[in-house]
């Protein structure tokens, strides 16, 4: 009896990684995916920060291509190695602070070691890349650098854009037929389109800034910004998510305020109320905010009058705002909403 | 919920670290063994039920609360 060959598939939850696992099991092989969590991920969380808008509860994108492949998925956390892949990224960033050649290098390199380490061994790797689809990681000079770097080698398959490229191992060892892959090439999306009716696929996640914070310009604001203000570019999983929620507000370098602006905000910043001096306030509706970095005693009186301008009472002449340390004691402010105009662009992280 | 499972508390953590440290934890469990996820992100209310089907365990029920929601998984 032949060997049932296996590879491992790359699934991020958009359209071409899917289409890629897809390709390759029409033709018999045994696929399982694997999708990686880097803590700068827009699948998730941020859903699951924000409250929910519309009646369709939010899915986890590459566990549901998993179920429309029929698939195993294994999503694992990388979270602490992947930040040599941000802070030392051989072939530097993109546009923003992403990393995107290094961080398909470092995906590979984590699919092959995890393919190795299962039970029997997988033969080879799937991604979704087609060539000339990005600007920085899907070139087809950068196609070779991440096959090398990785270490993957010929062992790695592109399905949608192999025929642009020499034959890799499991289709000069038979394990996939090369007339059956495609020669997709570019920023055009019909080919995919296309593909995915053949298979009956009619939905799909199309997230518009891709599946990583790090694209996003923003985001790589604040995350400058916190870098600046700790004096090292090293972080933690709390400080990256954090950048995920809120309004950013730094009157001055040595505090930021992060307030809320939903429920679903409101809700996930109250589970940092044991680390973060907390204000909020309580003669009026109004957002949780926290107070992060080294306020002094006028600061607070300060980002307590922001506080006050982005609640109900922002009209009003006077709002009193409750302060919470982090070891529980509790004081309360009288203070005067300040007015939009008080409140400079400059401060908006 | 009466029989004896063992529990993974990921109360705080948001989607896909529940999801992550259950597949992990299950990776350790034999086929039988009961797991009960606690868990705080609505989240996992779509996305712990997902991974189960994908990777063939059974949901054995799903109970929301106050906002604690505790998933109980039996590793197939």
């Amino acid at each position: 009896m032949a060997t049932q060959v296996k590879a491992v598939a790359l699934i991020s939850g958009g359209l071409d990684s899917m289409l890629a696992a897809k390709v390759v099991m029409e033709q018999g092989v045994h696929v399982e995916g694997v999708n990686f969590f880097t803590g700068f991920c827009v699948e998730g969380h941020t859903h699951a920060i924000r409250k929910r808008r519309g009646a369709k509860p939010k899915r986890n994108n590459a566990l549901w291509v998993a179920e429309q492949l029929g698939v195993k998925l294994h999503i694992i956390d990388v979270v602490e190695e992947y930040k040599k892949v941000l802070l030392q990224p051989k072939h530097g960033y993109g546009q923003h602070l992403n990393p995107c050649l290094d961080c398909k290098i470092f995906m590979v390199n984590k699919a092959l070691a995890w393919g190795f380490m299962q039970d029997g061994g997988f033969d080879f790797i799937i991604t979704g890349e087609v060539i000339g689809q990005r600007p920085k990681s899907q070139r087809k000079a950068t196609m070779p650098v991440i096959a090398r770097e990785s270490g993957a080698e010929d062992r790695l398959l592109r399905p949608l854009c192999a025929l642009n490229l020499e034959p890799t191992l499991p289709e000069r060892e038979g394990w996939v037929r090369r007339d059956e892959l495609f020669g997709f090439e570019g920023r055009s999306r019909k080919p995919q389109m296309e593909l995915a009716k053949r298979f009956g696929f009619t939905e799909w996640s199309q997230p518009a800034g891709g599946c990583c914070f790090l694209t996003d310009a923003q985001y790589s604001r604040k995350l400058t910004d916190l870098w600046r203000a700790h004096g090292h570019r090293n972080y933690e999983l709390d400080d990256i998510m954090l950048l995920k929620v809120g309004r950013h507000i730094r009157p001055a370098p040595h505090f930021k305020l992060i307030v809320s602006r939903e429920e679903g905000e409101n809700r996930y910043l109250e589970g940092y109320r044991k680390r973060f001096t907390t204000l909020k306030s309580i003669s009026h509706e109004g957002p949780l905010c926290l107070v992060d970095g080294q306020p002094g005693p006028g600061d607070i009186a300060l980002a307590a009058r922001v506080v006050a301008r982005y609640g109900q009472g922002r009209n009003a002449p006077v709002v009193t705002v409750a302060a919470e340390e982090a070891d529980g004691r509790r004081r309360e402010l009288r203070v005067a909403p300040l007015t939009p105009p008080e409140i400079p662009v400059a401060w908006h992280v | 919920m009466s029989e004896a499972a063992e529990v993974l508390d990921v109360r705080g953590l948001l989607c896909p670290l529940p999801v992550i440290r259950a597949q992990d934890r299950i990776a350790g469990l034999v086929p039988g063994a009961l797991l009960d996820v606690l868990a705080t992100d609505p989240g996992t209310l779509q996305d712990v039920p997902a991974w189960c089907r994908v990777h063939g365990h059974q949901l054995v029920e799903t109970q929301s609360c106050g906002g604690e929601i505790r998933i109980r998984i039996k590793v197939q």
